[in-house]
């Protein structure tokens, strides 16, 4: 499909408020607008529109670590050593049912609202597929690979790091890639738990209006696809030119 | 501190339950005087005429609204009418879009939004009395095809709230009382009310207020940042059950320059549709809402927020202990 389309379709496939129009919504991106409720001060506009954002890709990076950080180390051990499906594929599944909100307000009364809040409450978003798909990845590597890895006389961690990581990179990619993209998408709520996103724009559609709402939504799902794309482009980077081959 | 919160709803409850009666009676007497047709705030009678006519009823989406909404919608059941409802339209913005197009019939708004979200009134313009405000809303809703009904007694305001402990560490009774202190103090309030001319932006504005910060929060939070001690300062509403049932922990600052209008609920409606429901659509809404007091709504709003039951069943309850419906 060529992009010039992207609009059009996207104009068919969603309805939009009647007083909204993906022309005002770029306006609002672009050019500062008039607002009802702010007593004369306009809202949106380009310098706010990169500070929110910027803010949302923070957000997300940090969460995304904090999730890595937790879920990758866990899932290659499990996988590695063929053990713990039911931890592995259990909690990944389970994690996927915690509802957000609940679980800010939640956090609420122990760590207070704010940026630690948000980054454990969207890590706990980001786990979940990346737990699993390091299990999997790691675990369905052929078996005969890694014995003759072990023949060779690899340690347990060189076997990991040289065999079973490399052929599972796909699959934990899938993983950080799904990831990525619920706690992005979800980083919009964060204005509810004290830290200023793009979800400011989507949340508050009375100071912003219906242009507002629209233009918020635009950016994100910009920004998801632009996250994607990268992660895509790292992913071929580190997936082994014989993997490409056999796989292509 | 669990038991004594219970001791003090429990005694909130009590005091309700006379202060309802009470209420009840002095508008049945009211009525006497002013009218004389009417036979007290007896119950709700069903007339068949109105079987033709479905309603949709709408609030927005936070529970005093649907609070509100739910106590309208099973009153007109009452009176005959079919009634569907639609709880959850979101903001003004969206609610008084649905009541224009037609999708929704009425729905609950406060005089005051109305004046300063829709019709472009500053606050510090906003009539200050229920009646003049609700006049002139009506007049502005008029001009788009709009009818909206009287006012509820009670009425509901944002405002600046602390905690009592801190109230009397800094002297603080009225908003002016920050001055000099308020760039050392955290304020959280609601997303929106950053960039409001009736929140912060009026703070900042009419009074000269700097914060050292401001945090957005969701609403269900505003009691939460306080306690925890994150938040000097918290937008809370003059409704709120906390303020009755925990008198001893918060306070709010009078609003002595008016920034924050206080507004009554007013009913509106699209005008064909009040005038193809008939006379008992306005009679049911304007009767059922005289016992709402703001002791009354508090204590609504602490059953659902406080108990969590749902707003179906405290406006049930409300409609039976008042006397609305059998």
């Amino acid at each position: 499909m060529s992009l010039p389309l992207l609009p059009a379709l996207a104009g068919r496939l969603f309805t939009v408020p009647p007083s909204a129009s993906f022309g005002g919504a770029v306006e609002f991106i672009f050019t500062p607008q008039t607002s009802n409720v702010t007593g004369g001060k306009t809202v949106g506009g380009l310098s706010q529109v990169v500070e929110l954002t910027l803010t949302q890709l923070e957000v997300t990076v940090l969460a995304l670590a904090l999730s890595l950080a937790v879920a990758l180390p866990i899932g290659l051990y499990l996988g590695h050593r063929g053990k713990g499906e039911f931890l592995a594929i259990g909690i990944g599944n389970a994690g996927r049912a915690v509802p957000e909100l609940a679980l800010i307000a939640l956090m609420a009364t122990a760590i207070g609202v704010g940026v630690l809040n948000l980054t454990v409450a969207l890590a706990v978003l980001g786990v979940p597929p990346i737990l699993t798909n390091a299990y999997v990845g790691v675990r369905q590597v052929d078996r005969s690979s890694v014995d003759a890895a072990r023949g060779m006389g690899m340690s347990e961690l060189e076997i990991l790091r040289k065999v079973e990581v490399p052929l599972a990179i796909p699959t934990i990619f899938s993983g950080i890639r799904g990831a990525t993209i619920a706690i992005v998408a979800t980083a919009t709520i964060a204005p509810l738990a004290g830290v200023l996103t793009l979800g400011d724009f989507i949340i508050n559609q009375n100071v912003y209006g219906d242009d507002g709402v629209v233009a918020g939504a635009m950016l994100v799902a910009f920004l998801a696809l632009a996250l994607e794309f990268s992660l895509a482009g790292l992913q071929r980077l580190l997936t082994s030119k014989g993997l490409k081959v056999s796989t292509a | 501190m669990r038991t004594t919160t219970r001791g003090a709803r429990a005694a909130v409850a009590v005091l309700l339950a006379l202060v309802l009666s009470l209420g009840v009676a002095a508008c049945g007497s009211s009525n006497d005087e002013s009218t004389g047709e009417e036979e007290g705030a007896g119950a709700i009678v069903s007339n068949p005429e109105n079987g033709k006519v479905t309603l949709t009823i709408g609030s927005k989406n936070f529970p005093e609204q649907e609070i509100l909404g739910e106590i309208y919608a099973q009153a007109l059941k009452a009176a005959g009418y079919k009634v569907k409802s639609d709880l959850n339209l979101g903001s003004e913005t969206v609610a008084h879009q649905a009541v224009k197009s037609g999708a929704t019939s009425g729905y609950p708004e406060y005089a005051s939004t109305a004046l300063t979200s829709f019709f472009g009134i500053e606050p510090e313009e906003v009539p200050a009395g229920a009646q003049p405000a609700y006049e002139k809303a009506k007049a502005e809703f008029e001009k788009e095809g709009l009818t909206a009904f009287p006012p509820t007694p009670f009425a509901s305001a944002n405002a600046v709230g602390t905690l009592k402990k801190t109230a009397e560490e800094r002297e603080l009774k009225t908003v002016s009382d920050l001055e000099g202190q308020s760039e050392e103090m955290t304020l959280y309030g609601s997303p929106e009310c950053r960039q409001r001319i009736d929140c912060l932006a009026g703070l900042e504005k009419y009074y000269g207020l700097k914060f050292k910060s401001f945090t957005p929060v969701d609403i269900g939070l505003r009691y939460t940042v306080l306690e925890k001690g994150q938040a000097d300062l918290s937008i809370l509403f003059t409704t709120d059950p906390q303020l009755a049932a925990e008198k001893d922990k918060f306070v709010i600052l009078e609003d002595d320059k008016h920034v924050f209008p206080a507004g009554n609920v007013i009913f509106v409606t699209k005008s064909s549709v009040a005038e193809k429901a008939g006379p008992d659509y306005e009679k049911t809404i304007v009767e059922v809402q005289k016992g709402l007091t703001l002791p009354v709504m508090q204590e609504l709003d602490a059953r659902v927020e406080l108990e969590k039951q749902s707003p179906a069943k405290a406006a049930a309850a409300y409609l039976k202990e008042a006397g609305y419906t059998g």
